[in-house]
């Protein structure tokens, strides 16, 4: 069990707001933080691994006090054991992929776990590469095989795929749930990408100027009610067609291009660009085992 | 026949300088890349004091500071038993003082301009703060590290106003090359004066060369 209950005072380009979190998390969960740029998302995981100091309230985890303001304990970042995976993958330039990892490696640790990740992670090929010699997306891999190297219980990811493109944050995607499950992880992640959140987290903390707008399951957050018998998915739309007396519109939904037929109401508020849920009834779609 | 004591003498304080400045300067570059302190302005103004102070200023102080009359000196004479005034000793602390910025600036911008998520990402893997200088910072660094190395070298050997206040002009002691080309000069020996000047015009240049070129190579923090 993770209680967090932070209160920071942080400065915008907009003015000064207060960051008031507070929320319970059990282990094992997948939890995304979701909100506009600039909602205090990435502080918050910062306040969690200790990189930044928040003014009042208490971080604990197994009952352990991290940060306590009453009775001031805060433990520096070195002793928290979390993984954390950076927005700008911070490799080491210095050091080879392989380096990396090592570097990474508690006192005694063997090194066996990082020949476990580098497979896990397909970085096979790369270990001996600098990391300016990587593409974006090997390079978060590697980010990410280094976060994991301590066994962290934790695991913190600040916007990891924001500068990816799609093809390769759905792989990603696939790598951060596999990890996620093998290493048993209680997962953070910072996002504003709704299918990416709705993909990957149980549970989600919805944040606006600092504080939590709604928190629940991402069904509960993004659909309203749960609907059993539908099938839900998020996409983005690509382009409206009219078509007759309907409207055709092709929507991008985890790198599949659906067309669906609406009216002409349906399509007034709807731009191309547009998040939208698209849901089926049950008896309409094909099952096929692969 | 040419001397070649003051040349010697010149290298060897210019590399002792040198090594200590570099020793003192990692910690207090990074301290000063990364505070938030209020005093981090005097600190920057007192080290960058050298630069436009003329030598002779600096010379001066030190030299009434390393008298034995005064508390400084009599203090590390009778404790220690050194004396600085007019002694090689003395003149490695003046050098020190005088070639600090030269040393502490490029380490300085060094450090700033590595992002300040490197070494957060090497706290969170458990690293300590020392663990992160020497293996992450360090190394991605050493630019600049050898653009205070150069620098603070060449500083050293073309050095004259503090050595003459506070070494004077003892042979094997505080008679270094820019000494000697003053007294040759002085007693109108201008073929030695030609000889010690030029060995240190190709020398300092052949050092500020190696600068540029070192500069000039693409690297991977300058964007």
């Amino acid at each position: 069990m993770i209680e967090i209950d932070i209160h920071k005072r942080l400065l915008s380009a907009t003015g000064d707001f207060n960051l008031k979190v507070s929320c319970r998390i059990n282990e094992g969960q997948f939890v995304s933080i979701f909100g506009s740029s600039g909602a205090g998302k990435t502080t918050i995981l910062r306040l969690i691994a200790g990189l930044t100091q928040q003014n009042s309230g208490s971080i604990s985890v197994n009952n352990n006090k991290w940060f306590d303001s009453t009775n001031k304990i805060n433990l520096n970042p070195q002793k928290r054991k979390v993984g954390f995976v950076f927005q700008d993958y911070t490799l080491f330039p210095n050091m080879t992929v392989k380096k990396n990892l090592e570097f990474a490696l508690n006192k005694g640790q063997s090194k066996d776990f990082i020949n476990e990740l580098i497979e896990t992670m397909e970085l096979t090929d790369l270990q001996n590469r600098k990391p300016e010699t990587l593409s974006g997306g090997q390079k978060q891999r590697v980010a990410l095989a280094r976060a994991l190297v301590q066994k962290p219980s934790i695991l913190l990811l600040d916007e990891p795929l924001s500068a990816l493109d799609g093809e390769m944050r759905n792989k990603l995607q696939d790598y951060i749930l596999k990890v996620h499950k093998k290493y048993n992880l209680t997962t953070f992640l910072v996002s504003h990408d709704i299918s990416e959140v709705f993909k990957l987290s149980d549970y989600v903390i919805k944040l606006e100027n600092g504080s939590i707008l709604q928190q629940g399951t991402p069904e509960e957050l993004f659909l309203g009610k749960i609907t059993t018998g539908k099938y839900t998915t998020i996409g983005t739309v690509l382009s409206i067609q009219p078509s007759d007396v309907i409207n055709i519109v092709s929507v991008l939904s985890n790198n599949n291009i659906i067309q669906v037929i609406a009216t002409n109401e349906e399509v007034v508020n709807l731009s191309e660009g547009d998040k939208v849920t698209i849901t089926s009834k049950a008896f309409n779609p094909i099952i096929q085992k692969i | 026949m040419l001397d070649w004591s003051p040349i010697i003498l010149t290298l060897q304080l210019a590399l002792i300088t040198t090594v200590i400045l570099l020793v003192i300067s990692i910690p207090l570059a990074y301290w000063m890349a990364n505070t938030k302190s209020r005093i981090k302005s005097i600190i920057e103004a007192i080290v960058s004091l050298p630069l436009v102070l003329p030598p002779t200023v600096l010379g001066f102080y030190l030299l009434i500071a390393f008298s034995p009359e005064s508390a400084i000196g009599s203090f590390l004479n009778d404790v220690f038993g050194l004396k600085l005034a007019f002694s090689f000793s003395g003149l490695v602390i003046g050098s020190i003082i005088y070639s600090l910025p030269f040393m502490v600036q490029p380490l300085q911008a060094g450090f700033s301009s590595l992002p300040s998520s490197l070494s957060e990402a090497s706290f969170v893997l458990g690293k300590s703060k020392y663990q992160t200088i020497t293996k992450v910072l360090i190394p991605n660094i050493k630019k600049s590290i050898l653009t205070g190395i150069v620098l603070t070298f060449a500083h050293t050997v073309g050095e004259f106003g503090v050595v003459l206040m506070i070494g004077g002009n003892i042979p094997n002691q505080t008679k270094v090359v820019s000494i000697a080309i003053y007294d040759e000069v002085e007693s109108l020996n201008y073929s030695n004066a030609h000889v010690y000047s030029g060995i240190l015009l190709a020398v300092t240049f052949a050092i500020l060369l190696l600068v540029y070129i070192n500069n000039n190579r693409s690297n991977k923090f300058s964007r």
